[in-house]
């Protein structure tokens, strides 16, 4: 076998049934195999947003931040009071970017800080917080269900779509959101000077201190925006998925596998993840209800058993 | 340049871990000792471990059945769990935040084979139940293993813990094996030599039996050359692999040792509760294994069953101090300040607090 064909082959092997599979779909229901279609990308939108955010900490400090799910439960709480005190989604919108984020620095700086080598402990540390944050917000906001309202533009369908001929405007932007959270990211990442010193980090943190950059700012201004994400992933997903207790575990669990999945400290790897992550799940659930869980779980140990770095990752 | 000289330069850069405070208390026995010395553990034994014995299994006459099935009884079985994760990351340097799902499949074994008071339940021998609960997670255990050995240290709490709430969502949404949400209940131990061993004094001293025969056989391994060379893994891989070790063969087998002790920990914890439900094998509780491992001290494998000890105690009396609801944000903080504070856990603070005592005496040595 040559290379070129030993590099093929994955694709064909997973390639070839999918293939198969959407073309018995379309020709079975084309309009549900299209709306689920778009269902799983916009869902993957949300989960790219917020699992950006953690592979953007993990890729640069090597911090496993597994209060990352109540950073997004903390942002999605606060705009939803936001919203209700003012009336006005983009606020709220910005609000619950701004407390995550305010939150993530402040963790940095009083906390990971003291720990700078120690990736267990710091890991540990974010554990121990995320119970904590967790339990308060449980405390202010109890085990009801808040449910966020779409800003008023938003709200409704969108009509006269060829095979599918509605859905929903607020799912779209989400789509469209997401696309431009994932352009920005890459702007920054690929065209500031701050961008460049958190790629640089990423590649080597000790030469990146060597060449005279404050590496303690820029991982606070990193862990910020990476905690701000969440954070406003938070809001956008209070209106689609709604509010509850259990949310913090369950986006926790997508940023984790689409960043195992993706690769890690990849924001394209991220991308390719939550894309397949959230069109995973909604097939499952359109196709196959009892056993989605089972087709995610499937995806994680193929990934693991084959490509233990994930699709785009590379050596630590 | 002498043998002992040439020894040191080698181990003081770069043999010492960055996270060296995880790491047990390293054996000061010369390595050409392998000769087997049954009499050379009696010599060890001290009024202390005397004392501690006949604590243990005069217990349960002088206490109340409350104390002796719930406290002890419980932290006996947490112990044994989180007894798999100290042996794992203490000895082992791999943090799994999957033995939880690996004792929850046991459980379930156990629930969907043998007898219980849902209709799903097979009802097969018992002996044969517990065999195949135990071959399931040591199973379950290896695969586990397998996935995550080959990335690198941080990655394996990642991953665990995706597989082990993925697990979780698992058998929340499956009716058909599962039992869904509901999970099984009355799941007791079967009535063996006619005895009820769910009432509070068979129980404890079937826990205390099996407790204490993962806290023997933990040591035992650690002295053994699977558990050195395991430790020599944890150091630096890099170089037992240059010295001809397998590095992915010995973690997994690690994993899988883990997976037995975790097995009959969660086998007991199941009986304890009477009842395996999704909720058992919840994020919070695979978060509260490696609380109660971090409490107690992944030194000595004594320290998860302080651990669980005051995680019991905590659950059990916390009531009396704060509302029953607020005991996540009690444990939790308690979590952050021994990880902020003591990472050793409580057997760190102890011999801190021994060293300093002695340190107080007239004269002493810092060198270990």
């Amino acid at each position: 076998m040559t290379p070129w064909q030993r590099k093929l082959l994955p694709w064909l092997l997973v390639g070839v049934p999918l293939a198969v599979l959407a073309v018995w779909g379309l020709v079975d229901n084309a309009r549900l195999f299209l709306v689920t279609l778009l269902n799983g990308l916009t869902l993957g939108s949300l989960y790219f947003i917020v699992a950006s955010g953690f592979t953007l900490v993990f890729g640069l400090m090597r911090n496993v931040n597994l209060a990352h799910g109540s950073l997004y439960l903390l942002g999605g709480y606060v705009g939803f009071t936001i919203a209700e005190k003012s009336g006005s989604w983009l606020l709220a919108v910005a609000g619950g970017f701004a407390i995550a984020a305010l939150a993530g620095l402040l963790m940095q700086l009083l906390i990971l800080r003291h720990m700078q080598n120690q990736d267990l402990r710091q890991t540990l540390v974010t554990i121990g917080l995320s119970i904590v944050i967790a339990d308060l917000l449980l405390w202010v906001f109890t085990g009801q269900v808040h449910q966020m309202e779409a800003p008023a533009l938003l709200q409704g369908p969108v009509r006269d779509l060829p095979v599918i001929k509605a859905y929903s405007a607020y799912r779209f932007s989400l789509l469209g959101l997401g696309l431009l959270i994932g352009v920005a990211l890459w702007l920054l990442l690929n065209r500031t000077r701050v961008g460049m010193m958190i790629r640089a980090g990423v590649d080597d943190r000790a030469m990146l201190a060597a060449a005279g950059v404050n590496v303690n700012l820029v991982f606070a201004v990193t862990f910020a925006l990476g905690a701000g994400l969440a954070g406003l992933g938070g809001v956008i997903g209070a209106v689609e998925l709604s509010m509850v207790p259990g949310e913090d575990t369950r986006l926790l669990l997508a940023s984790l596998i689409v960043v195992i999945v993706g690769g890690m400290g990849s924001v394209v790897g991220a991308a390719i993840g939550a894309a397949i992550l959230g069109l995973a799940e909604t097939y499952g659930l359109a196709y196959a209800p009892t056993y989605s869980v089972v087709f995610t779980f499937l995806i994680l140990v193929l990934v693991l058993a084959f490509r233990p770095r994930g699709i785009l990752g590379r050596a630590a | 340049m002498s043998a002992a000289q040439w020894r040191k330069a080698m181990n003081s850069a770069a043999a010492t871990p960055a996270e060296g405070w995880n790491t047990p208390a390293r054996s000061t026995e010369p390595s050409n000792v392998r000769v087997f010395q049954p009499l050379a553990a009696v010599r060890g034994i001290r009024a202390i471990h005397v004392l501690v014995v006949l604590a243990v299994l005069l217990f349960p006459f002088v206490a109340s059945p409350f104390l002796t099935f719930q406290v002890a009884g419980q932290s006996f079985a947490l112990g044994l769990i989180a007894l798999s994760l100290t042996f794992l990351a203490g000895y082992g340097g791999m943090v799994s935040l999957a033995q939880m799902t690996v004792a929850g499949i046991a459980g379930y074994t156990v629930a969907i084979f043998g007898t219980s008071g849902t209709a799903l339940s097979l009802g097969w021998h018992p002996a044969l139940v517990l065999v195949l609960a135990m071959a399931f997670a040591v199973l379950a255990a290896t695969l586990i293993g397998w996935l995550s050995v080959r990335t690198e240290g941080i990655y394996t709490i990642m991953i665990t813990l995706a597989m082990g709430v993925g697990f979780y969502y698992l058998a929340l949404q499956n009716y058909s094996v599962f039992n869904g949400f509901q999970g099984f209940q009355k799941v007791y131990p079967p009535a063996w030599f006619g005895t009820d061993w769910r009432s509070p004094l068979p129980f404890y001293f079937l826990a205390l039996a099996f407790a204490a025969a993962g806290y023997f056989l933990v040591k035992y391994i650690a002295r053994a050359p699977f558990g050195i060379a395991l430790q020599g893994i944890r150091d630096n891989p890099r170089r037992m692999n240059a010295l001809g070790y397998n590095v992915t063969a010995h973690r997994v087998a690690a994993y899988a040792v883990a997976g037995l002790i975790a097995a009959v920990g969660g086998i007991l914890f199941t009986w304890y509760n009477g009842l395996i439900t999704p909720g058992s094998i919840g994020m919070s509780w695979l978060i509260n294994i490696l609380v109660i491992a971090v409490l107690g001290g992944m030194r000595h494998p004594i320290g998860p069953f302080l651990g669980a000890l005051i995680f019991v105690l905590l659950q059990t009396f916390a009531i009396d101090l704060i509302e029953r609801e607020r005991f996540n944000l009690v444990i939790g903080g308690v979590f952050l300040a021994i990880v902020l504070f003591s990472p050793d856990g409580l057997l760190g603070l102890w011999s801190r607090a021994r060293a300093r005592l002695r340190r107080a005496g007239p004269t002493s040595s810092n060198v270990r």
